[in-house]
């Protein structure tokens, strides 16, 4: 099954120092090549900082509005994604464990969602 | 255990058996839910035939046979299932599943399935009152009536609870496994738990009139007991079952006629269950055998302690003092603390025991606990100090909603005048 890995940061203003890149790339580099020596890397990103952030919402009476940012304030936003192939949730929550979500030694968290398998994918023609 | 009465027949013929059926049926069928029905259909089977033909030389496994049966069914039915289905063909002609005349085919399950039923119940990943709610539901087989009067909440919550629990099992592929070697500890503390908060419901309800609910306790020890049969190498799994052995063993002394808590030192020892008592110690030494300890063989042994002496004086107390030292080392929460407490000044005078209460209040959850203010105002009755005394009866009072509690609370105040 796949999992999808949503990682949840805290942004700070300044962003994460020339340290905490170096361990964060360290630690991200060991996981990708671990998962893909496995053959269950699907995919991976980081994203760019909320501040670049544009919503599109569509309003009760179906006319989409532009809003400059993420949609809610919240502590933790989205930073990252992995998609990966496990057996189980068990499996899962092991490459979880694994995943750092600190930035600045604050705190931060991965929420693991199980992929939906569509009952008729969509032919691409 | 009551169930509806064609499976409480059944149970009654094979005590404990639908558990281990359930089991490997969910195994086979890989949902909770077809294997539910599939043993149903089976129990109807079986209330029909059993009075004509009389009961089978192996009852379970004829119902094993009939469910797994009732299960391939299922799968034809659903056409989209058609390799599970040839699997589930292909398993029981080899010899996992039934002939015709199942009458002794041990190896319709596999040993652990058990097992692994109560690892996948009491999943981390699952909330805890969905992991009580399912375990008591599957693993225990009590109806969800039944579950959701013992917790006093309507049936639909309770039922939504565990579709839920089941669906998240389902949805996000919670293995059916039990767990490997290294994590099993982890796992095994989120199993004892559950079976301890469903005791503790049972035994102390925090609120209502009835202090001990009783079915609640007795099925929590029997799915101690059981878990202690299928892990016999883990000392904690014994070790919680003759902690609440020893507890359970006092429940008659423990409430009045008139329905009030009775503390410990004013209970009527003789109306202690001696043969339940003998049945935790027993537990107890083989558990402490192993020499691994742990929160619960701790607990036990304290509770040990108190049912093996004749009288409230002659409670051991310096014993326990020091097994209470031991338990705020295991599990060091604020409620431990206060145990500790109330052991030193038993074993060493009011006064000790007062000075380190009087420091444990800085603990917020104390502060809002009716037992510690309990505690503390019967240190300070000791001591004489009534008017402290009666102040802090009077805090614990306005602080718990157990109606028991509060009319032992009430007791202590009358008796200032």
């Amino acid at each position: 099954m796949r999992y999808m890995m949503l990682m949840y940061s805290r942004e700070t203003p300044e962003g994460p120092s020339p340290e905490e890149v170096e361990h964060l790339i360290r630690t991200h580099g060991a996981i990708m090549s671990d998962a893909q020596k496995k053959g269950v890397l699907l995919a991976v990103e980081g994203l760019k900082p909320t501040k670049t952030a544009t919503t599109v919402r569509r309003l009760e009476d179906g006319v989409p509005v532009l809003l400059d940012g993420p949609f809610a304030e919240t502590r933790e936003q989205l930073a990252g994604f992995y998609i990966l192939e496990c057996r189980d949730l068990d499996e899962a929550i092991e490459w979880a464990k694994q995943i750092p979500t600190s930035c600045k030694g604050q705190s931060g968290c991965i929420e693991i969602r199980p992929v939906a398998d569509l009952p008729n994918p969509p032919t691409l023609v | 255990m009551s169930q509806d009465p064609s499976a409480a027949a059944i149970e009654g013929l094979i005590p404990g058996e639908t558990t281990r059926i359930i089991a490997a049926l969910i195994r086979i069928a890989g949902s909770f839910d077809l294997a539910e029905d599939a043993l149903q259909e089976a129990v109807t089977a079986a209330v029909a035939h059993w009075p004509c033909s009389g009961v089978p030389k192996n009852p379970a496994a004829w119902l094993t046979a009939v469910a797994q049966r009732k299960l391939i069914d299922y799968g034809r039915r659903a056409q989209t299932h058609r390799n599970h289905v040839d699997e589930l063909s292909r398993q029981i002609s080899q010899g996992h599943g039934s002939h015709e005349d199942p009458t002794d085919s041990p190896e319709t399950w596999y040993p652990d399935d058990r097992l692994r039923l109560i690892f996948t119940c009491c999943h981390p990943a699952l909330n805890v009152e969905a992991r009580i709610a399912l375990t008591l539901r599957t693993v225990g087989r009590l109806t969800t009536p039944e579950i959701a009067r013992a917790f006093l909440i309507p049936e639909s919550t309770l039922a939504q609870r565990i579709v839920r629990a089941k669906n998240k099992i389902l949805e996000a592929r919670i293995p059916y496994e039990v767990p490997s070697r290294d994590r099993l500890p982890e796992r095994l503390d989120g199993v004892l738990a559950v079976i301890y908060l469903i005791f503790n419901e049972g035994y102390a309800a925090t609120t209502g009139e009835q202090l001990v609910r009783t079915d609640l306790a007795t099925d929590a020890i029997r799915l101690a007991r059981m878990t202690a049969e299928l892990l016999p190498d883990e000392p904690e799994v014994r070790g919680l079952l003759a902690l609440m052995l020893l507890h359970d063993a006092r429940r008659a002394a423990r409430i009045s006629a008139r329905g009030e808590l009775v503390p410990l030192e004013e209970q009527d020892r003789t109306a202690w269950d001696r043969a339940q008592i003998r049945d935790g110690l027993e537990h107890l030494g083989t558990a402490m055998k192993k020499r691994r300890p742990g929160q619960y063989q701790v607990q036990a042994a304290i509770a040990a302690l108190h049912a093996q002496a004749g009288t409230s004086a002659d409670t051991n107390w310096d014993e326990i003092a020091a097994l209470y030292g031991e338990l705020v080392r295991l599990t060091p929460t604020p409620v431990v603390a206060l145990n500790h407490a109330v052991a030193i000044a038993m074993a060493r005078g009011a006064d000790e025991g007062l000075a380190r209460i009087d420091r444990l209040h800085r603990f917020r959850p104390l502060a809002t606990y009716a037992l510690y203010h309990a505690a503390r105002a019967d240190l300070l009755r000791r001591l004489g100090r009534r008017a402290e005394a009666r102040e802090a009866y009077k805090e614990a009072l306005s602080l718990t909603s157990n109606r028991v509690e509060q009319a032992y609370i009430r007791r202590r105040l009358a008796a200032f005048g």
